[in-house]
C-alpha cells in the first residue's frame, strides 16, 4: 500500500542524506521525496511517498524515529489528509494544437506561465493521479519536458503534526 | 556543526572563560569527560591535537600500529569497563582504516567516540591530500556523526557525541575535525549536560505493559528466558539473576549476552542459536512463554524465522523500539532500559505470593534435563591429536573461569563461547554482529589496559590472528601481558566446515599454506612463544603462560585440522533441526 510520511527534522547539512541513506540501506522504496524548511528555519519538513506492507511501514517509521536529527514522524495515510503535487510541463504548441492545449489546461485548472511561438509551459497542481491524467490527455509527441515536485501533504483538521 | 538544538548548561565558574585552540579544546574535553585512555595513530590532520596530547599526561595515548586496532581496542575497553571508548585517527586512510572497527562497534551497540582529523575547511571537496568524505563513509555505521566547521561548536559537539554514544541504545559516534579548526581559538565551555529535542530515549518501561508481561510470565507452564547483549550494556545482570532465580525458569544467553547469567548455574542451558546447545534450542522451540530481554532475534539466533518458537507467546524488552517486532511478532513489547524494566518486573514479582506453577515447572525441567542428557558438546580427546575444545576447557579450568576473553572470528570463537563459561558480565569481548576477523588481539589490549590485574586471554586462530598481528608490537611497547591462545588447525576452519557440509568438501581457499612459525614470530616481537603439539603439552603450556605474569605469551596449539563445531543449525533450518555430533 502507498503511504505518505511526514518527517520533521533538524535543518542541518547531512540530515537529508541520513534519511535517503536509511531508505537505500534498508531496501525501502521511495516513490517521491520533497524537503524544505518550515516556518521555523531550524526545522525542515520532508514528505516521503513510499510503498510497503504494514510490517515494513512499522519498521520505516521506527527507523526514521531512531535517526538523531529526526524530531517527529507521522504516517499521514493513517488519517484524512490532503496531498498536492506541482508539475511544470512544456509542450509543443503549433497550429490547431495551441487552442486544444489551452482548453485542456483550463479543464485541469492549469495555467500557462510561458509562451513562445512554438510552445507552452504550464503549471498544474493536484494529486499525482490528476497530473498523470493530464499527461495522458496530451498526445505523447507533444511533451517536451516535465518536472514534478513529488507529493507534499498535510493532515486535515485543526491539529498540526 | 554542533547541533543548534543542544542546549548548554554552562558551568558558572568564571575561571573557564579562557581562549583555547581547537586542539586544546579536544584534549580538555577528553579530560573533563574523564577519559583515561585514547587509542590512536597520528597523521597530518591531527598534528595540533597530538601536540596538545604531548603537553599533558592525564589522558594517556596508546599508539597502535593500525587504526583498525585503535578502534577495536577502544571498543573492548568499553565492553569491559562500561565507559565510552575513545579513538583518534587522522584524515583519509586513517579514517578509512578505522571504518571496520566502527562498523564492528555499531553492530554490537558499543559506545565509542571516534575523533578523526579532516583536511582544512577550505579544502573540503577539493580532493585534497588525504581527504575522504569521512562523515559520508561512516554515516551508515555510526549511531551519529558530526563534521565540525566552527571551533565555537567543538566543545558542545564533543559533549553531544559522548551523550549519544552512551545513552539509549549505545553505539559509536564520530566527530570529524578539520585541521584548521584545531588551530582556531575560542572560549572553552564544556557543558555538563546536553539535551536534544530530537533525541529522547525511553528508559522507563510502560507500567501497564510491565504488569501484563509479568502476568504472562508467571502464568507460563513452560517459561524460557532468552537474553542478549542488552543485559550486559545496561548493567542488568544482577536484576536478571534475581528474577530468573525467583521464577526458577530456564535461561539461555545469546552470543552477545554471555555472562549476563552465570554459566555455572543449573538454570543456565548454554548459548542458543546456530551453534547453541541442544537443550537451549529445544527449550526455545517448546516453551509456551519466551522472555526476550535485550536481544534482537538475529538470524543466527532464530534459524528459520517462520519456525521459531512456534508455541510461544513472546515478551520482548528492549531499549530500541525498532528492534521490537522487526523479525518476530511479539505479544508484549516493552521499550525501556533493560535494568530499569527488570527492576520494575522484580518489584511486581516481589509482591506476588506464589508466582509460579510448581508442578508445571517441575515437568518442564524434567523434559529439559532429558535434552541435557544428550550432552551435545561432547567430544573425545585421545592421546594423539589436540582437540580444540579441550584447549578451551583447559584454559577455563586453569584460569579459574575468571579471565577476560577476547576472540577473533570462526570456529575458535564458537568453541570459546561454548566451552568458556562466563559467570559474570563484561568478561567477554567478541565481534558478534559484524564477525570481524582481526578483532581479538587489539581487543585484548583494550581489555588489559582496562583491567591490568586480570588475566586477559585472546582466543584466536591462525587465520584471524594474522589480520592484526602487527599489534604484537603495541603490546610490547605498553608491556601488556596478554595470553594469546591460537587454535592452529591450518584451515580457515569455519569456512572449511561449511565447505564440508554444504559445498561437497571442495575446500576452496580455506587451507592456509605457508604459515609463519608463530613461536619465532612472537619472539621476534619480543614476546614468549610456546607450542603444544600433543594433548599432553596443553596443560603445561597454559601453566607456563600463566606463570609468566608480566609477559605476553603466544601459545600455538596444533589442533585437529578437521574438527567441526557442533551442534549446528544449518542456515534456513529450524532451531530444532540441529546437526549433532
Amino acid at each position: 500500500m502507498r503511504h505518505i510520511i511526514s518527517i520533521l527534522l533538524e535543518n542541518e547539512a547531512g540530515a537529508l542524506s541520513r534519511v535517503a541513506g536509511l531508505f537505500s540501506a534498508r531496501g525501502y522504496n521511495i516513490e517521491a521525496m520533497t524537503v524544505a524548511p518550515t516556518h521555523d528555519a531550524s526545522i525542515s519538513r520532508m514528505t516521503v511517498a513510499t510503498r510497503g506492507s504494514e510490517e515494513v511501514m512499522e519498521q520505516v517509521l521506527k527507523q526514521l524515529n531512531k535517526l538523531v536529527e529526526v524530531i517527529r514522524v507521522q504516517d499521514l495515510s493513517d488519517g484524512p489528509h490532503i496531498e498536492r503535487e506541482l508539475m511544470l510541463i512544456k509542450v509543443h504548441a503549433v497550429g490547431p494544437d495551441r487552442e486544444e492545449v489551452k482548453r485542456l489546461a483550463d479543464i485541469f485548472r492549469g495555467r500557462i506561465i510561458d509562451v513562445t511561438d512554438r510552445s507552452y509551459t504550464m503549471e498544474l497542481t493536484g494529486t499525482g493521479e490528476k497530473l498523470d491524467a493530464f499527461i495522458h490527455a496530451l498526445d505523447p509527441g507533444m511533451v517536451i519536458e516535465v518536472v514534478r515536485s513529488g507529493a507534499s501533504a498535510i493532515s486535515r483538521g485543526a491539529k498540526g503534526i | 556543526m554542533a547541533s543548534p538544538t543542544a542546549t548548554e548548561q554552562r558551568p558558572t565558574a568564571q575561571h573557564q572563560e579562557e581562549e583555547l585552540t581547537g586542539a586544546e579544546i579536544v584534549v580538555r574535553a577528553l579530560r573533563d569527560e574523564g577519559v583515561e585512555y585514547l587509542y590512536g595513530y597520528p597523521g597530518g590532520a591531527v598534528l595540533y591535537i597530538y601536540d596538545e596530547l604531548f603537553k599533558q599526561d592525564i589522558v594517556k595515548h596508546i599508539l597502535v600500529r593500525h587504526e583498525q586496532a585503535a578502534v577495536h581496542a577502544a571498543d573492548a575497553y568499553a565492553r569491559v569497563t562500561g565507559k565510552v571508548g575513545v579513538a583518534l585517527v587522522t584524515s583519509g586512510p586513517g579514517a578509512t582504516n578505522a571504518v571496520t572497527g566502527i562498523a564492528t562497534a555499531y553492530m554490537d551497540s558499543i559506545p565509542l567516540v571516534v575523533i578523526s582529523g579532516q583536511v582544512p575547511v577550505a579544502l573540503i571537496g577539493n580532493d585534497a591530500f588525504q581527504e575522504v568524505d569521512t562523515v559520508g563513509i561512516t554515516r551508515p555505521c555510526t549511531k551519529h556523526n558530526f563534521l565540525v566547521k566552527d571551533v565555537r561548536d567543538l566543545a558542545t559537539t564533543l559533549k553531544t557525541a559522548f551523550h549519544l554514544a552512551a545513552t539509549g541504545r549505545p553505539g559509536p559516534v564520530l566527530v570529524d575535525i578539520p585541521k584548521d579548526i584545531t588551530g582556531h581559538k575560542t572560549i572553552y565551555h564544556y557543558p555538563e549536560k546536553v539535551s536534544l529535542r530530537s533525541y529522547k530515549p525511553t528508559v522507563k518501561g510502560h507500567p501497564g505493559q510491565v504488569r501484563k508481561a509479568m502476568q504472562m510470565i508467571t502464568g507460563a507452564q513452560r517459561p524460557m528466558f532468552y537474553t542478549g547483549g542488552g543485559v550486559i550494556l545496561a548493567n542488568g545482570a544482577e536484576e536478571l539473576v534475581k528474577m530468573v532465580r525467583t521464577l526458577g525458569a530456564p535461561i539461555t544467553n545469546t552470543f552477545m549476552g554471555l555472562g549476563g547469567y552465570p554459566a555455572s548455574d543449573r538454570q543456565f542451558l548454554g548459548m542458543l542459536g546456530m551453534h547453541g546447545t541442544y537443550e537451549a534450542n529445544m527449550a526455545v522451540q517448546n516453551c509456551d512463554v519466551l522472555v526476550a530481554i535485550g536481544a534482537r532475534f538475529d538470524d543466527r539466533v532464530t534459524g528459520n524465522i517462520a519456525k521459531f518458537a512456534p508455541h510461544a507467546k513472546i515478551v520482548h524488552v528492549d531499549i530500541d523500539p525498532s528492534s521490537i517486532s522487526k523479525n518476530v511478532r511479539v505479544d508484549v513489547p516493552i521499550v525501556g532500559d533493560v535494568r530499569q524494566v527488570l527492576a520494575e518486573m522484580n518489584q511486581i514479582l516481589g509482591e506476588m505470593d506464589h508466582p509460579t506453577d510448581a508442578r508445571a515447572l517441575a515437568a518442564w525441567w524434567a523434559q529439559i534435563e532429558d535434552w541435557r542428557k544428550r550432552d551435545c558438546l561432547h567430544y573425545t580427546q585421545n592421546d594423539e591429536v589436540i582437540k580444540p575444545q579441550f584447549v578451551i576447557q583447559k584454559l577455563y579450568e586453569l584460569t579459574g573461569g575468571d579471565a577476560i576473553v577476547t576472540t577473533d572470528v570462526g570456529q575458535h570463537q564458537m568453541w570459546a563461547a561454548q566451552f568458556y563459561g562466563f559467570d559474570r558480565p563484561r568478561r567477554w569481548a567478541s565481534s558478534g554482529g559484524l564477525g570481524t576477523m582481526g578483532y581479538g588481539l587489539p581487543a585484548a589490549m583494550g581489555a588489559q589496559l582496562a583491567e591490568p590485574d586480570s588475566t586477559v586471554l585472546c582466543i584466536t586462530g591462525e587465520g584471524s590472528i594474522q589480520m592484526n598481528i602487527q599489534e604484537l608490537s603495541t603490546c610490547l611497547q605498553y608491556r601488556l601481558p596478554i595470553k594469546v591462545a591460537c587454535l592452529n588447525n591450518h584451515y580457515l576452519g569455519m569456512v572449511r566446515q561449511w565447505q564440508e557440509f554444504f559445498y561437497g568438501s571442495r575446500y576452496a581457499m580455506s587451507y592456509v599454506d605457508a604459515l609463519p612459525d608463530f613461536v619465532k614470530l612472537a619472539e621476534a616481537f619480543g614476546h614468549v612463544g610456546l607450542r603444544a603439539d600433543k594433548p599432553a603439552d596443553v596443560e603445561p603450556v597454559i601453566r607456563e603462560a600463566l606463570r609468566l605474569k608480566d609477559r605476553l605469551v603466544f601459545m600455538d596449539f596444533q589442533v585437529d585440522p578437521v574438527e567441526n563445531v557442533y551442534p549446528m543449525v544449518p542456515a534456513g533450518a529450524a532451531l530444532s533441526e540441529m546437526i549433532l555430533v
